[in-house]
């Protein structure tokens, strides 16, 4: 057997007070593509960026083409062709798609410290034609989506001779259709014989795109799934350890009265004329490609973007929702979809950060936060939401994705919603947490309370909602009833939209 | 005995703590002058005016911003006071009117940074040149003097052998401390600085708070320029030039962060100790003025370099 690419073995690594990896083999041939999978805290991402320079294992063996290389820092790795791509993204959104692509590997013009544009540009058509990305490469990244900056990024690491890919969660924030194209573009880097390795929490996208699946489970080697004969819940209990009760379809609840009814809600350029109504239990899920304006309808609804049309009607009266102060004071709390830039006060203990929305609920004197409150308080959600955590105090900082997903749930939750808008509620957690929090759904729905559910897995929305509302475009193109939907229906919703413009609502 | 100075010391400020220690133990080691109570008695004095104006900074830091106008809404204030009591208001009434003119200034900030949302660095500076040449162009430069004798025991008295103004200072802090630890309005201005844009989605008043913020600054700067006046016996047009950096100094040295969330009363009093004893220890030491700057500035840099290499130890 000739050597693989690409040969781990031995890999331990310890941080202070944490074992992250202990004896972890891993291995991988040119122009295969193997899945890397595991629970939040596995030892997925310490893996790669041992692999890439990041960080330094204690112990272990590293083995790239037939040599033995231990990589001192990420330019490095990328010199000898082992790329990653992060979960978050690392560019200048200040600087245009032209000057990302490029940075750090600039063509110069012979001889000279002046840059050659004329160069750069035809590199830059020539490859992103190549990858069906259509795009002005002078405007600045901000101005693109989240999907299209995704794209930009692995067609910058293409720039490179890469003969190893790494992919942490490359699809976390693409649509199903983006993601379609991204798979296009993994095999074609296939067919050219570079590796990838595909790091992702969407199992049926690793077995979709993946040849054989590496799972790890607390930093050691927890088993290896063959994606094309394997089985998801063999998948499951090699990453948990043990079986999981799949996630039911949720049995349909007696729709409660309507209590929010939106009319006409417009913000252009994100968001036109949409209406739709809420009962008391219900789940009404929306789905829609990145960009189809659901976060921005949902912003828009708690006061927290410009909107220039539109009603909403709590209870049947019309209500003015300036901000997302007046939207708590009628009971509607929005989860935004990014924890870290938009939930968590990453500086802070998990009681202020649980106990942020609800000061009013906390005065003394008016004034003063009582510190008693605030503890029982926190202790009840750390209880009922099963946080694990060592203290109350700790800094969220130092959290689990999964723990601190389930702290900004609890923050809103404690303000006792009859609304609970969720925003991608379960995005980048491990399978475990992600069933814990969709159990939680479901009983806040038995309790009477109204959710709006936006998820870009097709999934989610088809196990939690009662309805589903399909978006596109800034529009609502069809409102269609959970027992009739399924994934191939939802996704013709959003994908024909522009021959089906007709609102059902 | 944790558990009383617990929540009073923590980790961070018992550090700097120990670094004023020591400063003062090499200062005292070679100049035993610097121990003499007479120099002490002055050397508080001095620095309780520094840290007045460092408090008000604190606030404003907290939450992510800066205050750049505080050495000049400093003399605008003692010059407004100052000229009340010449013309012969009531002392106390005077003070009133002083820092209500400095409230007035941080009434305009406060408005152009939460409302019209203008960068806190562009408002402030501009008020720092706004105000100063509105001092300076009332007065034409001149001190204002005959100020009442019985205004002057406000800087130049003392209260159990210790000065009038490092009273005012302690009841100040104690205050502010009360106010970052226990209200919801602390809490808030933290979670401000550690992330706006969720204080925000909380349903909480962020414009509210930041011009709030912005008037405590003011205020605090204007009581100090107003005790300066007595300290002087005078109002001088240049009070206050360059305070604000000593000001952000302090606030910095006492293990604030300028990017916002971090920071304590405590460590702000700290921090002005120790600019206030290593300047006093210059001049004892006969080092040239001219190269007490320098000096101060290779401190204000090396105490956020050790802050930061201590904060990567211990995340």
């Amino acid at each position: 057997m000739t050597e693989p690419l690409l040969a781990m073995t031995g890999i331990t690594k310890s941080f202070p007070g944490v074992r992250a990896l202990d004896d972890v083999a891993f291995a991988i041939g040119a122009g295969e593509i193997v899945g890397l999978l595991g629970e939040n805290g596995a030892g997925k991402s310490t893996l790669v960026k041992i692999l890439a320079g990041v960080h330094r294992a204690d112990a272990g063996e590293i083995r790239y083409r037939g040599k033995r290389v231990s990589f001192a820092s990420i330019p490095e790795a990328q010199a000898a062709g082992v790329t990653l791509i992060f979960q978050e993204l690392n560019h200048c959104p200040n600087l245009s798609v032209l000057d990302n692509l490029f940075l750090g590997r600039e063509i110069r013009r012979r001889g000279s410290p002046l840059l050659d544009y004329p160069a750069m540009r035809a590199r830059a058509n020539e490859l992103l034609d190549h990858l069906g990305i259509h795009v002005d490469l002078d405007i600045d990244l901000r101005r693109l989506s989240v999907a299209v900056q995704q794209m930009i990024e692995i067609a910058k690491a293409l720039l490179s001779d890469v003969k190893l890919l790494v992919m942490d969660e490359p699809t976390s924030s693409l649509s199903e259709k983006e993601t379609e194209r991204l798979f296009g573009v993994i095999r074609e880097l296939k067919a050219r014989g570079t590796a990838v390795i595909f790091i992702s929490h969407k199992l049926g996208e690793v077995f979709a795109i993946t040849e054989r699946i590496v799972v790890l489970r607390d930093g050691r080697n927890a088993g290896e799934v063959d994606a094309r004969t394997g089985t998801m819940p063999e998948l499951i209990t090699a990453m948990v350890g043990r079986e999981l009760a799949a996630s039911a379809p949720r049995r349909p609840t007696e729709p409660g009265p309507e209590i929010l009814r939106v009319e006409g809600l417009s913000g252009p350029p994100h968001v036109e004329d949409v209406s739709f109504t809420l009962r008391k239990g219900e789940i009404l899920g929306m789905a829609g490609l990145i960009g189809a304006g659901r976060t921005e309808t949902a912003r828009m609804l708690v006061g927290a973007g410009r909107r220039t049309r539109g009603r909403v009607l709590l209870d049947g009266k019309e209500v003015r929702i300036g901000s997302p102060r007046d939207a708590l004071e009628h009971g509607i709390a929005y989860v935004p979809e990014d924890r870290k830039s938009q939930a968590l006060i990453l500086t802070m203990s998990v009681r202020e950060n649980l106990t942020l929305a609800i000061h009013r609920l906390l005065l003394r004197f008016r004034i003063f936060l009582s510190r008693r409150k605030e503890v029982a308080i926190t202790d009840e959600y750390i209880a009922a939401l099963r946080i694990k955590i060592s203290s109350r105090e700790r800094r969220v900082s130092e959290l689990s994705g999964g723990n601190q997903q389930k702290v900004v749930l609890a923050k809103w939750l404690a303000t006792r919603p009859r609304i609970l808008i969720l925003d991608e509620p379960t995005r980048g957690i491990d399978v475990a947490v992600k069933a814990e929090v969709h159990r939680i759904i479901s009983e806040l729905a038995a309790q009477g309370v109204a959710i709006l559910l936006i998820s870009s897995e097709l999934p989610e929305i088809l196990a939690l909602s009662d309805r589903v509302l399909v978006m596109d475009t800034g529009r609502v193109k069809r409102v269609l009833d959970n027992l009739g939907a399924t994934q191939e229906t939802i996704m013709s919703a959003a994908l024909l939209a522009s021959q089906t413009s007709e609102s059902l609502s | 005995m944790r558990n009383v100075l617990g929540p009073v010391v923590r980790r961070r400020e018992s550090a700097i703590l120990l670094a004023l220690i020591v400063i003062m133990a090499v200062i005292g080691t070679v100049e035993p002058n610097f121990i003499a109570g007479s120099n002490l008695y002055l050397l508080s004095r001095q620095i309780s005016f520094v840290a007045i104006v460092a408090l008000g900074e604190l606030f404003v830091i907290l939450h992510g911003g800066i205050d750049l106008s505080v050495g000049s809404i400093m003399a605008l204030a003692g010059m407004v006071a100052g000229y009340c009591m010449k013309a012969g208001i009531d002392p106390s009434l005077a003070v009133l009117l002083g820092t209500g003119a400095g409230l007035a200034m941080g009434v305009i900030n406060g408005a152009l940074i939460s409302f019209a949302r203008i960068a806190p660095f562009i408002v402030t500076l501009g008020m720092l040149s706004f105000a100063s040449g509105v001092v300076l162009g009332l007065t034409k430069g001149w001190p204002i003097t005959e100020i009442p004798p019985s205004f002057l025991p406000v800087a130049q008295g003392s209260l159990l052998g210790v000065p009038i103004p490092v009273w005012i200072t302690l009841v100040l802090a104690a205050i502010a401390h009360v106010v970052l630890t226990y209200t919801a309005f602390g809490r808030r201005t933290y979670a401000m600085g550690g992330n706006e844009q969720a204080t925000f989605l909380s349903g909480i008043n962020v414009r509210r708070i930041k011009f709030v913020l912005y008037m405590i600054s003011a205020g605090c700067a204007s009581i100090a320029g107003i005790i300066l006046v007595a300290r002087f016996n005078s109002a001088q047009a240049d009070t206050g030039k360059g305070w604000e950096l000593d000001a952000i100094a302090a606030v910095v040295i006492g293990g604030a962060s300028l990017s916002g969330g971090a920071g304590s009363v405590l460590g702000v009093l700290i921090g002005a100790c120790i600019m206030g004893v290593i300047k006093n220890g210059l001049v004892l030491m006969r080092v040239s003025s001219y190269w007490q700057t320098a000096i101060i500035g290779v401190i204000i840099v090396l105490a956020v370099v050790l802050d930061r290499a201590k904060r990567r130890d211990a995340p």
